[in-house]
């Protein structure tokens, strides 16, 4: 008797925990089935009481006069440039720092170490304010090299410290053996290290992507001149300008700066999932 | 003569050649984040030291002013305390609904269920296209008489209140739009769970133990190393908001909003006002660096590191 109530317990709890899930689901896709909607709705439409999720009589106006109302074409090459390069920069930075710090060893390494790990925890607007004011006497504001430079050195601690992990796991052997073979310590980098850290690699480079396309702190204190907005700022300075009022134009601009993410995001989750779940390991 | 002497032995000695040629390469590998770090964090802390005591603006290096700069901000500056209490009021609803949130969802995904995948694909979602774009569509969705919410609200019979009009609700509009986005957090959640070794849930079933019994006696306590990890870096995040509030409400209605980052940003890069934009900035550091601490110091209490 007991047996079978436990396992009618057993299933309800199952049920229960779908019916959870499922609704946390929908909580997280909704708003974009709702950006999509609104994107393709009229004026009329979108005001209407009560709301529509398909529309009735679906428009594509939204997206030519959105996209046409500021230059984001010209906003979405800068910030493909800028992403593209600035992760370039943090890979190969990152992966070579990391593998400093995971192989060799002197009498300040693990002082350094340490170090690196406390910029992790570092909030980075202490840094921020000085840190303009040096941009400023080097004649860089208004140019992307505040977001570049930091990008190309070291490219930030978390990252480096996605490598040092990665490159623990790999035996030692392996570079003694290429060494033994007369490869130089770059050789044993470029050719040994850097093909065996392949998914952290890929991982960080979705991750720096993604968030250099969303960015938009950094971008928005450095620049100035409007034919060098990235999206972010392009998209903040669209809403404050036209309000609420062209809400379908913003649903359908948003909704396009969007795609690139999830482009990328539904091509290469596992590397994304994998890049978070190596940061957890050594908490 | 002497020390020669004593370094004679080691001179030799194979590995000392080898430990030498090591911390050379050591430097070298690193130098492009010794350089960043030299020159871009610990040069900036050490300036912004000294800028907060002075009425520095991006032109004019000003001069010290001792601490006025903190008798402004305390006696003048009617926002100063306010973007503190703002900023406060946001991390103690954010970071604990967000943890528990978090290790809920995770739980329930450990439960071995069918579609982990998508389920997991589907919670990242929303934090990995977090920024300016989501957060517009929010505003519309936070809307009033035509948004999304108060009309799922009104389904269910309740009248939803003007979200980001209404003071007293412009920031829990935030930390909604906040926990939408701890995929992450679940996430890491997620893989603390499932690192814990099945044979012990095993043996605790031999003992008669319950499921729900097995949470409290296993799961919670061996997942507490991930739940500080995550309580950790979720603080330190909160206590930086800025693009929500600055894109949803522009610090209002009635600065209700308005957050120590957006504060630091109008003051330093509106008003150009350097020497107090440090001053802010240090003062929040104190405040993150105080609540870390607590946070760390109470961890032996709590955090469970196994054998």
């Amino acid at each position: 008797m007991s047996k079978v109530l436990r396992k009618i317990r057993a299933k309800s709890n199952r049920v229960f925990i779908y019916l959870v899930l499922i609704a946390a689901a929908l909580i997280c896709v909704i708003p974009f089935l709702w950006m999509v909607s609104t994107s393709f709705k009229s004026m009329r439409e979108i005001f209407m009481v009560p709301p529509t999720l398909i529309p009735k009589r679906p428009i594509l106006d939204n997206y030519p006069k959105g996209w046409g109302y500021s230059d984001f074409t010209t906003y979405t090459k800068n910030t493909v440039l800028l992403a593209a390069t600035a992760t370039i920069g943090t890979v190969f930075s990152s992966a070579f720092v990391g593998y400093g710090f995971a192989r060799f060893k002197s009498r300040l390494s693990g002082l350094l170490t340490v170090v690196l790990l406390g910029t992790i925890m570092l909030p980075s607007q202490v840094t921020i304010v000085p840190q303009y004011i040096l941009f400023h006497r080097l004649g860089m504001i208004d140019t992307y090299w505040p977001i570049i430079i930091p990008a190309w050195l070291g490219g930030g601690a978390f990252n480096i410290f996605l490598f040092i992990q990665f490159f623990r796991t790999i035996p030692r052997e392996l570079d003694e053996a290429a060494e033994i073979d007369g490869a130089s310590s770059l050789q044993i980098f470029t050719r040994i290290m850097l093909p065996t850290v392949k998914p952290v690699i890929l991982a960080v480079t979705v991750m720096s992507l993604v968030y250099h396309w969303n960015d938009f702190f950094t971008p928005l204190i450095y620049l100035s001149t409007t034919s060098k907005y990235t999206i972010a700022v392009g998209l903040q300075f669209f809403q404050s300008a036209y309000g609420n009022i062209q809400i379908g134009q913003m649903m359908a601009v948003s909704l396009v700066t969007l795609l690139p993410v999830l482009v990328t995001f539904f091509t290469f989750q596992r590397y994304f999932i994998q890049g978070i779940k190596m940061s957890g390991l050594k908490s | 003569m002497l020390d020669e002497f004593r370094m004679k032995p080691k001179r030799f000695v194979p590995s000392t050649a080898k430990a030498r040629r090591d911390a050379l390469r050591f430097y070298f590998y690193i130098s492009p984040w010794l350089i960043g770090f030299l020159v871009l964090t610990l040069y900036p802390i050490l300036h912004s030291f000294y800028l907060m005591f002075t009425s520095s603006t991006l032109t004019d290096p000003g001069e010290f002013v001792g601490l006025s700069n903190l008798y402004y901000a305390l006696k003048e500056d009617t926002r100063f305390l306010v973007v503190f209490k703002n900023t406060l009021y946001y991390v103690a609803m954010f970071v604990p609904a967000s943890l528990v949130l978090s290790f809920v969802i995770a739980l329930m995904l450990s439960q071995r269920v069918k579609f982990l995948g998508l389920f997991r694909t589907i919670f990242y979602l929303p934090y990995v296209t977090a920024g300016v774009a989501v957060t517009i569509l929010w505003g519309w969705i936070f809307n009033a008489d035509y948004g999304l919410l108060n009309y799922s609200l009104s389904l269910l019979g309740i009248q939803g209140p003007d979200w980001l009009g209404d003071p007293s609700w412009a920031m829990i509009s935030i930390v909604i739009l906040s926990l939408w986005t701890i995929g992450n957090n679940i996430i890491i959640m997620l893989a603390g769970i499932q690192d814990i070794p099945e044979t012990l849930y095993e043996s605790a079933q031999i003992d008669g133990a319950g499921k729900f019994r097995c949470i409290f006696t296993i799961t919670i306590p061996l997942a507490t190393p991930t739940i500080f990890f995550n309580l950790v870096l979720t603080t330190i995040g909160a206590f930086q908001l800025f693009t929500q509030p600055y894109v949803l409400t522009n610090g209002g209605p009635l600065n209700a909003t308005r957050t120590v980052v957006m504060h630091l940003f109008t003051n330093a890069f509106q008003y150009g006002r350097m020497g107090y934009a440090a001053m802010i900035a240090w003062c929040l550091f104190v405040v993150i660096m105080v609540i870390t601490l607590i946070i760390l110091g109470s961890s032996k209490k709590w955090v469970f590191y196994g054998d």
